[in-house]
């Protein structure tokens, strides 16, 4: 099993998650992860630990890819457009971009509830993505 | 101490084939005989990066400064994405303000590829602007359809409602020389142009263009001598950057910043931009004769007009529709046909957007022209946080 890139999400028995950190000090949540310092101009913290973000959560909004997008995304044969979705984390209090697995927009409405799941690139390495909830 | 637009200067936006820096020097030799100066003249000459072009790209300045003719001027050369012109600009205005110099010039121009902005070539797996091709395949007009999604969904704007804007905006472009597209299309056409990212159609969404603007500005004190009377003054030139949290999802981002420990800012970013210049140049939004605005997508455009207060928010497909926003409205948006009309030459956009405003201001706009003009807003985003936005008056 090879992530497409380490360290932002992690796929175990419970499925797929996505990294983020927390800052101690304020709670200000951060993805993709972020290490050093809090991203809060306000906080001086500098005490950042990993944290799972929600596997849920609302369809911010989303839109596709009608025609294959250039390198260096690898576009399956035939290709099929990809569907994208910015979903809203309440917990969090952010937005967070992805593919859509087995959806098109036809399916999506803003405001949907989505669940975090994972599926492969053209290429093969895994990504994380949005998906039905289970 | 006011900075004033001695000169401007344009060379055709279209898919030419030719290096960039021939259209600068072209948009550059155009804004000096515009101003009445020779290029020995000029102290400090600004360039506005573009990326696509190899190492000439990214020092515009000397690009420019030897095409022209080694002078011994000072220079310097800048990148901020589609904000590049506007941070050239405010550079020159700087130094104006300064003292350190009476006459400056401000040049950029781009030479695009065919179809999708790609990321500069390598594997770059620490630039999210690489990645974000490399993991999401989230191209430009993707992100541009995540705003015209969540403005349906906000504010029941429809596909009719985008298509309208492309015909405001590719009439008025018809009636200028400088645009790239020059034929007016109908909604009919919109609407039937293929679905590139949903609900945005090939026509909503702005074409990469070939193209360059150029800009002389000089300190009121100069133009006086030269005996130019009624400058174009520029009232305000605004750079800044989202303030935390930032709760849009911003190219090339994954993600918004988190709004768990720390509330939004009462202003969002675009609306920032604005704000800023108004606060400046101390007018409002009731103050505008005209406003050229980033539309990079139809639906864009309509965020814009409420970013920059010209309604509340959700009220700006009614504007449009009223025809407050077209030529010959309360308010014209994009008179010189915007992006619509021209497509995107990155570096030069900015500055092309303050050669429609001067145009305007001085009344030699031709078939476009806004009736008695006396303040324009341009405004514009660059990736990666880039705020943009100028106000010019006479």
């Amino acid at each position: 099993m090879t992530l497409a890139i380490d360290g932002w999400f992690t796929i175990d028995d419970n499925g797929a998650c996505l990294i983020g950190t927390r800052c101690a000090a304020c709670g200000t949540v951060a993805f993709p992860p972020r290490h050093g310092f809090c991203p809060s101009p306000r906080c001086e913290s500098e005490s950042m630990a990993e944290t799972r973000l929600s596997r849920r959560g609302r369809i911010w909004s989303y839109t596709n890819a009608c025609y294959p997008p250039p390198a260096p995304f690898v576009a399956a044969e035939p290709y099929l457009p990809v569907t994208l979705a910015a979903v809203e984390l309440a917990e969090e209090g952010i937005v967070v971009l992805g593919q859509v697995k087995d959806l098109t927009v036809d399916d999506l409405q803003v405001g949907m509830e989505v669940e975090l799941t994972h599926g492969a690139l053209a290429d093969g390495p895994l990504v994380w993505m949005w998906g039905r909830v289970s | 101490m006011s900075v004033v637009v001695l000169g401007a200067g344009m060379h055709p936006w279209g898919k030419w084939g030719r290096p960039f820096a021939e259209y600068g020097v072209a948009a550059a030799r155009e804004a000096l005989a515009d101003a009445g100066i020779a290029w020995s003249d000029v102290q400090f000459l600004v360039g506005a990066d573009t990326i696509r072009n190899g190492y000439p790209g990214f020092v515009a300045g000397a690009t420019y400064a030897r095409a022209l003719g080694w002078s011994g001027a000072r220079i310097a050369s800048c990148y901020a994405a589609c904000a590049s012109g506007a941070q050239a600009i405010d550079i020159a205005r700087t130094r104006i303000l300064a003292g350190l110099c009476d006459v400056a010039l401000v040049v950029g121009a781009d030479s695009t590829p065919k179809g999708f902005f790609k990321p500069v070539g390598g594997d770059r797996p620490d630039d999210p602007d690489w990645l974000r091709f490399r993991l999401l395949g989230a191209t430009n007009p993707g992100y541009f359809g995540l705003y015209a999604r969540r403005r349906m969904a906000l504010y029941g704007s429809t596909a009719d409602d985008f298509a309208a804007v492309k015909v405001k905006n590719s009439l008025a472009g018809s009636l200028n020389p400088m645009a790239r597209y020059r034929k007016p299309v109908s909604a009919e056409e919109v609407l039937a142009s293929p679905m590139v990212a949903d609900p945005l159609r090939l026509m909503d969404i702005c074409a990469t263009s070939d193209g360059g603007a150029a800009l002389v500005l000089a300190s009121g004190a100069y133009a006086d001598r030269l005996g130019v009377t009624h400058p174009v003054r520029l009232a305000a030139v605004s750079t800044v950057t989202p303030t935390f949290p930032n709760t849009v999802l911003e190219l090339p981002e994954f993600a918004t910043d988190s709004r768990a420990a720390v509330p939004p800012p009462d202003r969002p970013f675009r609306a920032a931009i604005a704000h800023a210049a108004y606060e400046e140049a101390g007018l409002g939004p009731q103050d505008l004769s005209l406003a050229e605005v980033y539309d990079l997508s139809t639906a864009l455009e309509l965020d814009w007009v409420e970013d920059i207060g010209l309604c509340p928010p959700g009220e700006a497909d009614k504007l449009l529709r009223a025809g407050d926003t077209a030529l010959g409205g309360r308010v014209p948006v994009n008179p010189s046909g915007g992006l619509a009309s021209f497509g995107e030459a990155i570096p030069a956009q900015a500055i092309a957007q303050v050669c429609e405003l001067t145009r305007q201001l001085r009344g030699q706009a031709g078939a476009r022209q806004v009736a008695d003009a006396r303040a324009g807003l341009a405004v514009n985003q660059g990736l990666f946080g880039h705020g943009s936005a100028v106000i010019a008056t006479r």
